[in-house]
């Protein structure tokens, strides 16, 4: 309880500081004027349509990795597992790819988003398909490996095909992910998809706690891991689908978050999915303002910033760890 | 009143029988000891029963959905998992799920039975502890704590005293056939011919897939019994303590 009261603080005080911090240089009192009341123009146009929609997406796509992190590495009972594991992020990003390719996303903003959001259902379709209600948790990472590595193939050749030096830049930038320059018509498109993950994720607190005993265990304890399995694979999708269609590929969130924050719930995975929803939250919020504040005229892209910091992070615990980890 | 009831329980591995068409019913009081060798299909026939394997035949268990099994049968596999390093209690807490509601805290009902199935295995002090901090004979005694912390009237326990030191698996066999003796029940597997001749009310005697005897300790632990599934001669006495039983070579 403490832990989540002190997570939602920070959130709150990095949400302020990504609405209060930006290039316009504006003064604090402009700023909350602007925010609140509207007045000055210029300033309310930045306020509301610029940095308050980034900031919220921030904390979308982070509580959705985060979250989704969580999930996965409790139903796999592995700290190594990750939402990307199943394919999903590397399919949204396929279908983003061909359609910045072909030159779709300039005439219509919503091709990008709606051709992620169409790769990951495809590719969760495909891994029902293969690892199903009478498959295995192995089918599921395996299956999920296979179709990222497909994902990620085609993903390559589109580049290689590509006639266009300028539409092959414009999307290998768009996979380092990124929240600049995005609206609030982001926010409206990714937003139902994100909550139908959040409710379908938290709702397997329970299940996950008593799969630490392992799946025989579980499944004599009144958990339907068949259903659990199915749950888990829609909520990761719509969760890392909808992220990965206004933020472009964002990785380490759901593999460092959880890690971090296990050892403060007792590494209760039930505890873990609230805390690693905030973690995640603040953890986006951080880069994408350290972002701003780093480089603010050269573009640097959170993805990259994210994987610079999150990865020798990242060793730093496993240093600290090592001992423990069986 | 009868607990379990198989008939003609059959699971196949492709063509071959692993447990082939065994019939057994267990009541309350009984403390059952599931003997044979390695390969014999005890675990199978666990596994089974609980609904957990696809099978032929009949299990009265296996007919329920699954919070009613879960309220009327615990299982202890024989791998041990703890995947998180969590908290002794918070673990044999999760002994109580299948009896909360969703969304409902443990009460003092649930309480009462964590700490009842700590204190018979002995863990009061390890309370606290990280369970995958502990050895691996103490971690089972913490996942046996958690099966009896579902105070379900039947207990399957997969080999549960494997690891166990003397003390121990003699502390652990005394708790099943004290649960037997309150009016529950146990279906143990055990290699232990001599843990299972004293503490157990019946053994079922399993070879190949199929139960050949079922009965008394003593009416299953013959010279000749032994020597025909497990290929072993045995010394047997009946002491003032009790039945005593050793393995003595292989023929």
């Amino acid at each position: 309880m403490a832990l989540r009261l002190s997570l939602l603080m920070i959130v709150a005080a990095l949400f302020a500081l990504s609405v209060l911090i930006g290039p316009a240089g504006l003064s604090l009192g402009d700023t909350l004027r602007a925010l609140l009341l509207g007045q000055g123009e210029a300033a309310t146009l930045v306020m509301r349509e610029i940095r308050l929609p980034r900031a919220i997406l921030a904390v979308l796509v982070g509580a959705s990795l985060g979250l989704s992190g969580a999930a996965m590495q409790g139903f796999l009972r592995n700290p190594l597992a990750e939402p990307g594991l199943i394919g999903v992020s590397g399919s949204a990003a396929l279908g983003a790819v061909i359609v910045l390719q072909a030159g779709l996303a300039a005439t219509w903003w919503l091709a990008l988003p709606l051709a992620a959001l169409t790769g990951a259902l495809l590719s969760v379709l495909l891994i029902l398909l293969l690892a199903g209600p009478r498959g295995s948790s192995l089918t599921l990472i395996l299956a999920g490996i296979a179709i990222s590595a497909l994902a990620g193939a085609m993903t390559t050749l589109v580049l290689n095909l590509s006639p266009n030096p300028f539409a092959a830049s414009e999307v290998v930038f768009w996979m380092m992910g990124s929240l600049s320059d995005r609206s609030f018509d982001h926010v409206w498109i990714a937003l139902p998809f994100m909550m139908i993950g959040w409710a379908l994720l938290l709702s397997l607190g329970r299940p996950l706690d008593v799969l630490t005993l392992g799946e025989d265990a579980a499944a004599t304890m009144g958990v339907a891991t068949g259903r659990v399995r199915m749950v888990l694979v829609l909520g990761i999708a719509s969760c890392v689908g909808a992220a990965t269609a206004v933020a472009g590929a964002i990785g380490f969130v759901g593999l460092v978050v959880p890690h971090i924050l296990r050892p403060f719930v007792g590494a209760r995975p039930s505890a873990l999915l609230w805390a690693s929803a905030l973690g995640g939250a603040a953890m986006v919020l951080a880069a994408d303002l350290a972002v701003r504040l780093v480089l603010p005229d050269r573009d640097l892209k959170l993805g990259v910033l994210m994987a610079i910091i999150g990865a020798p992070f990242f060793l730093h615990l496993i240093y600290k760890t090592r001992g423990e980890l069986r | 009143m009868t607990l379990l009831s198989l008939e003609n329980l059959t699971v196949r591995r492709g063509e071959c029988p692993v447990v082939d068409h065994v019939t057994l019913s267990i009541g309350a009081k009984e403390c059952v000891g599931l003997i044979g060798p390695n390969g014999a299909g005890k675990t199978t026939l666990m596994r089974a029963a609980l609904g957990l394997e696809t099978f032929s035949g009949t299990s009265s268990l296996a007919r329920l959905n699954a919070v009613a099994r879960a309220q009327a049968a615990a299982f202890l596999p024989q791998a041990r998992q703890i995947a998180w390093p969590m908290e002794v209690e918070t673990l044999v807490a999760l002994g109580r799920v299948p009896h909360l509601p969703r969304g409902a805290q443990p009460g003092a009902v649930d309480r009462a039975a964590i700490d009842d199935a700590i204190h018979r295995l002995g863990l009061d002090g390890f309370r606290h502890r990280i369970a995958t901090q502990l050895s691996g004979g103490e971690q089972g005694r913490v996942l046996i704590a958690r099966a009896l912390a579902q105070q379900t009237p039947l207990l399957l326990a997969d080999e549960p005293i494997a690891g166990l030191d003397p003390a121990q698996q003699i502390a652990t066999m005394q708790v099943f056939s004290a649960l037997a003796e309150e009016g529950r029940a146990v279906l143990v597997s055990l290699h232990d011919l001599g843990l299972a001749a004293r503490h157990c009310t019946r053994l079922i005697l399993m070879h190949q897939g199929r139960v050949v005897a079922d009965g008394a300790p003593a009416e299953v632990l013959t010279a000749e019994l032994m020597a025909k599934v497990y290929g072993i001669s045995i010394w047997r006495q009946d002491s003032p303590l009790g039945p005593v039983l050793q393995p003595m070579g292989v023929l």
